[in-house]
């Protein structure tokens, strides 16, 4: 339990949240160490929210927008990608390697293929390890609550 | 504005590894603008850099810290309490904040954070594209308010030369020929022949060649404060 990975899946409302959903009502496996976190957009996902994320010790971060060209806002998971592209590169520079962070697109209506994508992150990153920076379990997971309660801000203030 | 960019984060981790507490400052004029120096950049640069000093075995605690303007002492004032808790900073201004910072903390190590670039524009979103070298007497009037002295790479004031092709300056297919935009404009503004003359030389004394340089304002110095106290 303390050496499981702790991954978080960074998920479109209106997408990858949905196909989530979607996994979970089709009781499809994925593994327990990704928790899902809800954005309005991933648009919304700033490369210091991801790097911040890091510093509190997660192992790995998966990022999950709607397919290109079919995005709520238009572009916001361009946008993502681009920066989830530019935090890889900080995360070379870091020294922690820019494969514990990854984008992945899909539809609402593609449930196994989240199940898929999850499963493809928690097997990379056991392969990769736990995080050099990871400390003990309940300790990032009291930070996995602080992040859960940012998403949940940036969704509120989305809708209101 | 004033553009710069990031610098790696091992070349700043390894200025300041030595130290015990250091303060990211960052400023909120020109370099907000340009997306290298701002607060949301200094909330990423302090991330990075902690985590990677943690990475390379080092104990240093890094804060961050932006004010409006690094390049005036006024606007320092509500930093100062703060930098006796920290024995380096790193200011993410440009080259004139840093120094300003040096100048105000002289017992601070203070380093830099970004590469200061050149005096430009936002060309389009995420490009910023050089106009100005600050030569200190600007000939804009001459060339149809196109900088020869900054945007041709050969600093030609009599051009083009035999390598514009197309627009395109021979030094890489993306530049663009100062002179081709230099015709291109006057003879939009129906000035041609204004350079069937040759352009004489430049005074570079003017600029950086001339050594150091400074702007006085008489009638603004405060007495006991300005040049002629
Ligand atoms: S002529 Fe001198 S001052 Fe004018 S734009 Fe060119 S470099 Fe700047
Ligand atoms: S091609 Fe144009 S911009 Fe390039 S060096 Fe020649 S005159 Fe200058």
């Amino acid at each position: 339990m303390e050496s499981e990975p702790i991954i978080l899946a960074l998920c479109c409302h209106y997408c990858a949240y949905a196909a989530a959903d979607m996994a979970g009502s089709m009781r499809l496996q994925y593994p327990s160490s990704v928790r899902v976190l809800r954005f309005p957009c991933t648009g919304k996902i700033e490369v210091n929210y991801v790097l911040s994320a890091f510093e509190r010790g997660i192992d790995g971060i998966m990022v999950a927008g709607c397919l290109e060209g079919g995005c709520h806002y238009l572009e916001g998971n361009l946008r993502a990608r681009r920066r989830i592209e530019r935090a890889q590169q900080f995360l070379d520079e870091i020294g922690l390697g820019a494969g514990r962070l990854e984008m992945f697109n899909l539809s609402s209506a593609e449930g196994p293929r989240f199940a898929e994508i999850a499963t493809e992150m928690h097997e990379r990153i056991v392969k990769l390890g736990p995080s050099p920076l990871r400390r003990e379990r309940a300790a990032v997971m009291a930070g996995v609550e602080k992040i859960a309660q940012e998403s949940l801000a940036a969704l509120a203030g989305e809708t209101k | 504005m004033i553009v710069a960019d990031r610098k790696k984060i091992p070349e700043i981790r390894d200025m300041i590894r030595s130290h015990k507490r250091v303060l990211l400052v960052g400023c909120g004029t020109c370099v907000t603008v340009c997306l290298a120096g701002g607060e949301r950049e200094v909330g990423i640069l302090g991330s990075a850099l902690r985590m990677s000093l943690k990475l390379a075995g080092c104990t240093v605690a890094v804060d961050e810290y932006t004010i409006e303007r690094q390049c005036e002492d006024a606007f320092i004032d509500a930093l100062a309490p703060r930098v006796k808790e920290y024995d380096a900073i790193v200011s993410l201004g440009c080259g004139a904040g840093v120094q300003t910072l040096a100048e105000r903390f002289p017992t601070t190590p203070v380093y830099p954070g970004l590469n200061t670039q050149f005096i430009g524009i936002l060309e389009s979103q995420g490009v910023w594209t050089e106009k100005c070298l600050g030569c200190g007497h600007c000939r804009l009037g001459e060339f149809a308010g196109v900088c020869p002295i900054t945007r041709c790479a050969k600093r030609l004031l009599n051009g083009p030369c035999g390598g514009s092709r197309e627009g395109k300056c021979e030094i890489h297919a993306d530049t663009e020929c100062a002179w081709q935009r230099i015709y291109d404009r006057a003879k939009a503004l129906g000035i041609l022949a204004k350079f069937d003359a040759i352009a004489q030389p430049h005074d570079w004394s003017t600029g950086i060649d001339g050594g150091p340089r400074k702007v006085i304002r008489e009638d603004q110095c405060i007495a006991g404060m300005g040049p002629k106290a």
